[in-house]
């Protein structure tokens, strides 16, 4: 079975990763201890301490606080409210709906035309990262897009319970 | 006692039941299913005694048969004379059980790795083995999408295996034929509105005895397509791969005993089934993961020549949810998927759950074992009346891709927040390409023959953007993980129509920290055409992927065509000319060099044939993927390499990348980090003022809810879903805080609604 150190995974989150070595890591088995490693990494990167549960996307993060409640937080410390919520309607929006609002992004003739479908940016309301992006039709609800089954992942899969919240 | 009806009691004087121990197709069929759904195991394998006792040997086999579709496969394309086969390798063979389930499959089009054993199934169902009867050195075939196929493009080649005169299995091939004699020339054409305007269509015929196509066949079909030739090779090709795999299956019995080959068949189907749950749990995590789809149907432009009642302007809606559960198996459902339509891009629901093969090959299952145990581990569900499953015979399906690559585009979407949760970020991928545009038409060729021509310089898009690394540019499309480009060359021998270019397109890479793969585009001439005619397929007024965590989605298409050019008079008098790309459509290249009578260029992405000329212009412009997370965070030697490389326009660069940069005298671009953060930091307070809360905008866009404010393709849209799905519908009014009986129903849109009350199922 295949196993990578941590170095190899910190190169990997960064992107940094030789392509010979990504191109084995593709063909290869699958690593089952990948995610605790992924995790004590992120764990480390991040300037605040609530335990990560769930890595949910690019800075985002299903952190337990210490009562054991469960938010989706971002790593600039913005919390979104609970993980059972969609996060999106915590954030912020901007829909480029107009012509000169999607010029910005694609040359002429090749954005989508508004009158058929919008492009929504999510941003974090504190460091205004862009989050996700939504390519939809007018009236489209905000996807919600991911839902993990958090005690069914450690204690069916992992082998393991979920962390306890008073643990450090 | 039992009494045979009279057809039965003619059969049986003379014909034995083809299965196991005396057993009808039928009856093993049953059995298979039954047993199956009693136990949750294919075939009520709860073990493999085989495999967990001999391993080597049950591995031998399967390496035996494996290695032999694929050079099966690899030796038949040989024989075919059209590109698509031949440089393409749009072509695949697959060994099924009596009953008709994939036991392996070869390289190629993996989608046919369940079509045809849906084919397999309905001649079972049909009772085939007493009418026409199934015999050794029986040759059938089917394109029938409504029994087994995508689109009547794709025709199968299906060859009982026989042992000692028991059926021990099937092997099928399939090939993406040119043409199928369908109211406009090339295999995908754009027109029909139905089965009728489809092409050719075999419904699981017998054309073959003895190991010989049979004459009236070979008049029949030959007389029934545009493309005699490339037809005939085609099925040869078909036949000469089937005809290997059978000997191959044969020398196998031979080698380990008939007894060995029945319960290897099964156990290799249930450890299939056992592969994908062990995958699911190993890469994924479990839970519920939503998505969404779209693309655009402009048929109501004057360039698309339909009956009145298929002038509508719509969109494909694909919502999608992923359901992990904790035992390791998953549901894919397509609840609130709009209805089928009056257009060639409906799909047959064998043709949703065989394709999704073809991509989780690419991603979950990345190895050899494909087969129907995948499909064991699986649930769909697929809206009855939708897009995916119509609810009545008369639906065309000639590019039945449009919908599938953009309803399947989400999936990877969905896997990939999985893969990043557990950290395999090497597996993230934002998303496949809308495969298009297709150049397709015909007409009298450069050969002076009768020709239909459909360019798969489509095998080769840019791919969608991984959590590590760009997409691959102008590299593959997702209905074939080997897609290859093409070589001019062969093009410009296949078709009447020179390259006056070649390149990659900028900005066509959906952008992110990571960008999505460039297409590229080609300046096509036609030259040496007579009665020739082309049309254009593709997305335009929308794009059917998305951007993945902060990226955003590749560009959306659009058309270039030139009619009535001075090209003659400049190659005359050595004037400049249109060449290479039409890399900033703000500032059209090729009209400086170009008069022409009338110039196409705008977003109608789809149009039926129209009548092409020597010296009219073409372009082929082929689309790039999506792109994965926020692009303020793309490196600036990154975007320094898309900037010298031709992938990037400058003032995006600077829009959306917030870099600040030179350019040198030798045209060199220079990107100064330093000052790209700065930009960067205002760009996230510009963020910051422009962003609304979520919930105040909420508030606003119910209004225009309320109030019906949205175009008639977007309504309609909702409409068909709405009337399909009550669930939906009541989500959709739970989510915008609407009155219990507010709804948009197609009747109130003023347009057609031929097909939503009346059925010909």
């Amino acid at each position: 079975m295949a196993e990578y150190d941590r170095k190899t995974i910190e190169e990997l989150i960064d992107g940094t990763i030789a392509f010979h070595k990504l191109k084995e890591m593709l063909s290869n088995f699958k690593d089952p201890g990948r995610f605790d490693t992924y995790l004590a990494i992120l764990q480390d990167r991040v300037p605040w301490k609530d335990r990560i549960l769930l890595p949910y996307g690019l800075h985002l993060y299903i952190v337990q606080k210490p009562n054991g409640d469960r938010v989706v937080k971002c790593d600039c410390g913005h919390e979104f409210g609970d993980y059972r919520e969609n996060w999106k309607l915590n954030a912020l929006i901007y829909v480029r709906d107009t012509e000169e609002k999607m010029a910005e992004l694609y040359p002429k003739l090749m954005a989508p035309d508004p009158s058929w479908q919008v492009i929504r940016e999510y941003y974090c309301p504190s460091c205004a990262a862009q989050l996700e992006v939504e390519a939809v039709t007018p009236w489209y609800p905000v996807i919600h897009d991911f839902e993990p089954d958090i005690d069914a992942f450690y204690n069916e899969w992992l082998g393991r319970p979920v962390p306890e919240p008073s643990a450090p | 006692m039992a009494e045979l009806r009279q057809e039965e009691r003619q059969v049986r004087q003379t014909r034995r039941p083809i299965g196991e121990n005396g057993k009808t197709l039928r009856e093993m069929r049953e059995e298979i299913d039954r047993l199956t759904a009693e136990t949750g195991h294919y075939a009520g394998l709860t073990t493999l005694p085989f495999k967990e006792s001999d391993p080597i040997r049950y591995e031998k086999i399967f390496a035996k048969l494996r290695g032999g579709v694929v050079h099966a496969r690899e030796t038949a394309k040989r024989i075919a004379a059209s590109p698509i086969v031949e440089q393409e390798g749009e072509l695949c063979f697959t060994v099924y059980t009596p009953e008709g389930d994939s036991i392996v499959t070869s390289t190629g089009i993996i989608i046919h790795v369940g079509t045809m054993g849906a084919a397999i199934k309905y001649m079972i169902r049909q009772n085939y083995e007493e009418n026409p009867g199934i015999e050794p050195g029986d040759i059938f075939c089917n394109n029938d999408c409504q029994i087994g196929n995508v689109h009547p493009c794709d025709v199968h080649t299906i060859v009982p295996i026989f042992w000692e005169g028991e059926c021990v299995g099937w092997v099928g091939g399939v090939t993406h034929v040119i043409d199928t004699g369908a109211t406009g020339p090339g295999s995908m054409t754009v027109g029909p509105v139905t089965r009728y305007d489809d092409g050719y269509q075999v419904a699981c015929r017998k054309i073959g005895r003895n190991d010989t196509l049979l004459k009236d066949w070979l008049i029949e079909s030959q007389r029934s397509v545009r493309t005699t030739k490339y037809w005939l090779l085609d099925e040869r090709t078909r036949v000469a791969g089937c005809h290997m795999i059978r000997d191959l299956v044969l020398d196998v019995i031979a080698e380990e005993g008939v007894d060995t080959w029945r319960q290897f068949m099964r156990e290799v189907i249930e450890e299939g089934r056992r592969g994908l749950i062990n995958r699911i749990r190993a890469m994924t995590i479990p839970g519920r993961y939503r998505q969404v789809a779209f693309v655009d149907v402009p048929y109501r432009h004057s360039d698309v020549e339909v009956p009145p009642y298929a002038k509508v302007d719509t969109i494909m809606h694909a919502p999608s949810t992923i359901t992990i559960r904790p035992d390791g198996q998953w549901e894919l459902n397509f609840d609130g998927a709009s209805r089928w339509g009056w257009h060639s891009y409906n799909a047959t629901p064998v043709s949703f759950t065989s394709g999704i093969w073809v991509m989780m090959t690419q991603t979950l299952i990345p190895h050899d074992r494909v087969n129907d145990g995948a499909y064991f581990a699986s649930k769909f569900y697929l809206p009855k009346g939708s897009w995916m499953n119509p609810d009545d015979i008369r639906t065309a399906h000639s590019y039945a891709w449009h919908f599938l690559v953009s309803g399947w585009s989400p999936l990877w979407r969905g896997l990939s927040r999985a893969y990043f949760a557990r950290g395999y970020l090497e597996e993230v991928n934002a998303g496949n390409a809308n495969t298009s545009n297709w150049l397709q038409g015909g007409g009298f060729n450069q050969y002076n023959e009768i020709h239909a021509i459909n360019s798969f310089e489509a095998a080769a898009e840019g791919t969608g953007a991984s959590a590590v690394k760009d997409g691959l540019d102008h590299a593959a499309a997702i209905w074939n993980p080997e897609g290859d480009m093409g070589d001019m060359e062969i093009w410009e021998l296949a078709e009447p129509l020179l390259y006056l270019g070649r390149r990659i397109k900028p900005n066509t890479g959906g952008y992110g920290k990571y960008r999505g793969g460039c297409g590229y585009e080609t300046l096509r001439m036609v030259w040496g055409a007579k009665d020739w005619t082309m049309f254009f397929m593709g997305n335009g007024y929308m794009v059917s992927d998305c951007g993945l965590m902060g990226g955003y989605p590749a560009a959306a298409g659009y058309r270039f065509e030139a009619h009535g050019t001075d090209l003659k008079e400049r190659f005359e008098k050595r004037l400049p000319f249109p060449q290479g790309s039409d890399p900033d459509p703000d500032d059209p290249a090729y009209e400086k060099n170009l008069n022409a009578k009338v110039i196409k260029r705008d977003k109608q992405a789809i149009t039926t044939e129209a009548i092409f000329e020597n010296y009219d212009l073409y372009v082929n412009y082929l689309r790039g993927g999506p792109g994965f997370g926020d692009p303020l965070e793309r490196r600036p030697e990154q975007i320094e390499a898309d900037l010298n490389g031709g992938y990037l326009l400058p003032r995006f660069a600077e829009k959306v990348y917030g870099a600040v940069f030179t350019r040198d005298e030798k045209g060199t671009y220079h990107v100064d980090a330093a000052k790209t953060e700065e930009r960067r930091r205002q760009i996230r307070q510009e963020r910051l003022r422009r962003g609304r809360p979520v919930k105040e905008w909420m508030a606003e866009e119910r209004q225009r809810i309320l109030a019906k404010e949205a175009s008639v393709q977007v309504r309609h849209m909702f409409a068909g879903s709405f009337a399909l799905s009550p669930r939906f519908l009541a989500e959709f009014r739970s989510f915008w805080n609407l009155p219990e009986d507010w709804i948009v129903r197609e009747e109130e849109l003023e347009v057609p609604t031929f097909g939503t009350r009346l059925k010909l199922s």
